[in-house]
């Protein structure tokens, strides 16, 4: 249902995607050579950042679309980097670990627990709940707590669309989402020393969870995700820190009261159950005032300054009003 | 083994010399030839940072070994460590500046006063100073009793080292507890009241 035959994928994303291949034929072909001699392997994780997964049935995002926040004239992150490199502790601490051990992960067959505050709750197959969406393209900042960020184009469908048909009940004030806990295919699951209680478990407040802006995405560069980046279905939220966009989805409970979330319980100086984007609030141990906008070189970091609600302020800078976001951090 | 015997002490340093300098090498053959990923200077940060701790405290494993493996030799190797601990924590050092704080004095200054594991390996670093300025022929010569106690200040960068590390954490605490432990080994071995270890005791330089 969500593969196609590639004549129906925009010209727009083949050509990118035949430069990737042809930019990895010409590593393979010179470099890799030399590098296999001289580099342990956890230097060559590359390989597995050759475009992966299957073409998606989406439609691209909109040329007025920038005004909504869905696109961004800001050059995109090249796949490789996108992919190659991100935070998924379930996998390990390394930014090269969850490309490099997330293969392991099994995603089909996946389903999904919803449950809390709603009318339909079940099991579902992720077909199930894919059929009842659109997929489209939207291209976003994503700004890591840890002062770097990408632009990302991801494929994926508005959760608000997903909640409608859900009907969460009046009494269903948040919205909460687990990660799957699967130790023998999650390496970092497995861990004695992590402070992590797994399942990893993010959430948002409702009005957050069905803005316009809010993501569940099946795919990114016209693809569907590559297990490193969260596959099958996650989350983004492109107006707070990244570890809000919680990946690998297999619970979606709507409750009343607060959900109880991983980083703001393991360390709740430092991360609040909100972490939106904003130069003005530093984490206790870095500064939060500016960014690295990946990919950076030695010669020139591309030190760039961070924006409030990370440049989404117009889209969502209501829903906070009258709250302060020192204190609601 | 017959082949190590027969090497020089020249020839010996030699080696360690470039053995030492291989985590650099490295991370330069990387980005030559992968193109190094698409945060190097943070890749940078974090290197430097593990080889100032692991060469500091592998020169602080001589003493120990000396005695231990009853190898006193091993002293002529102790100043090259030292001297390599002081070229990664400068490289850190320089890294940081560049690649985090952006040379930027006013951030430089944010950074100390209200991050206490930035101001912890900043001490340190200071600490490291005045050791790497007087490890030469001629600063032992002159100081004398004072050089050795100059250079006791290497236990306080220790643990000044390690609890920036532990500090900076963020969610697994099994590498900085490695360090920790060592530092703590190392560290406790100096406070040996023991007879053997009075016994054993070499000269210092
Ligand atoms: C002798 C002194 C020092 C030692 C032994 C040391 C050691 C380390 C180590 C082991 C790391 C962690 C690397 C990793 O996670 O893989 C680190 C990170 C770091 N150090 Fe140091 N360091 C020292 C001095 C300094 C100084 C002087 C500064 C500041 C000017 C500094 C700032 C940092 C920063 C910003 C990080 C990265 C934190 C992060 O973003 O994760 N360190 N250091």
């Amino acid at each position: 249902m969500i593969i196609k035959r590639p004549t129906d994928i925009p010209s727009s994303e083949i050509t990118p995607e035949a430069i990737y291949l042809r930019r990895r034929d010409f590593m393979r072909g010179s470099l890799a050579g030399i590098a296999a001699g001289l580099l342990p392997g956890s230097l060559m994780a590359e390989d597995s950042t050759a475009p992966a997964g299957q073409a998606l049935t989406y439609s691209p995002v909109a040329a007025d679309a920038t005004d909504q926040g869905f696109d961004t004239r800001e050059a995109r992150t090249p796949y490789e980097h996108v992919t190659g490199y991100n935070n998924f502790y379930e996998f390990g601490m390394d930014k090269s670990d969850p490309a490099q051990y997330a293969g392991s992960l099994v995603t089909d067959p996946w389903s999904v627990e919803v449950s809390g505050e709603v009318e339909k709750p079940g099991a579902y197959a992720l077909e199930d709940l894919l059929a009842k969406v659109q997929l489209e393209e939207r291209i976003y900042r994503l700004r890591c707590v840890e002062a770097w960020s990408m632009v990302i184009p991801w494929v994926g469908f508005p959760l608000a669309d997903l909640i409608r048909q859900l009907g969460p009940t009046s009494r269903a004030r948040y919205v909460e989402f687990k990660t799957l806990y699967r130790p023998k295919q999650m390496r970092g699951q497995r861990s004695a020393f992590s402070t992590i209680d797994w399942p990893y478990v993010e959430g948002l407040r409702m009005d957050e969870a069905m803005h316009p802006l809010t993501l569940m995405a099946t795919g990114l560069y016209g693809r569907s995700l590559p297990n490193q980046n969260g596959a099958p279905l996650r989350l983004v939220v492109p107006w707070k820190y990244g570890f809000k966009s919680i990946k690998s989805i297999v619970s979606i409970r709507f409750t009343e009261k607060q959900p109880q979330t991983t980083w703001a319980q393991i360390a709740p100086r430092e991360y609040g159950f909100y972490a939106n984007v904003n130069p003005q609030v530093d984490h206790p141990r870095w500064s939060q005032k500016t960014e690295r906008r990946l990919p950076s070189t030695l010669f020139n970091p591309n030190r760039i300054d961070t924006q409030l609600f990370n440049g989404y302020g117009e889209q969502v800078a209501h829903l906070y009003q009258g709250m302060d976001l020192r204190k609601y951090y | 083994m017959a082949m190590a015997m027969t090497l020089s002490l020249t020839r010996k340093k030699q080696l360690l010399f470039g053995a030492s300098l291989l985590p650099l090498l490295g991370f330069v053959v990387q980005q030559l030839v992968s193109g190094g990923g698409p945060d190097p200077g943070k890749d940078l940060v974090l290197l430097t940072g593990d080889w100032t701790i692991r060469m500091l405290l592998i020169t602080l494993a001589v003493t120990p070994a000396r005695r231990l493996l009853h190898k006193p030799q091993l002293l002529a190797y102790r100043r090259m460590l030292g001297l390599f601990t002081g070229f990664y924590a400068m490289l850190h050092f320089t890294a940081v500046m560049t690649y985090v704080v952006g040379w930027n004095w006013g951030r430089f200054l944010e950074e100390f006063s209200e991050r206490p594991y930035m101001a912890v390996g900043i001490l340190a670093w200071l600490l490291l100073l005045p050791l790497i300025a007087t490890s030469n022929q001629w600063s032992l010569r002159h100081l004398r009793q004072r050089w050795n106690k100059l250079h006791k200040l290497v236990y306080v960068i220790a643990i000044l080292g390690v609890v920036h590390v532990v500090w900076l954490v963020r969610s697994n605490y099994a590498e900085a507890l490695v360090y920790a432990l060592l530092t703590l080994l190392l560290l406790g071995y100096r406070l040996l009241p023991s007879r053997t270890a009075r016994k054993h005791r070499a000269p210092v330089s």
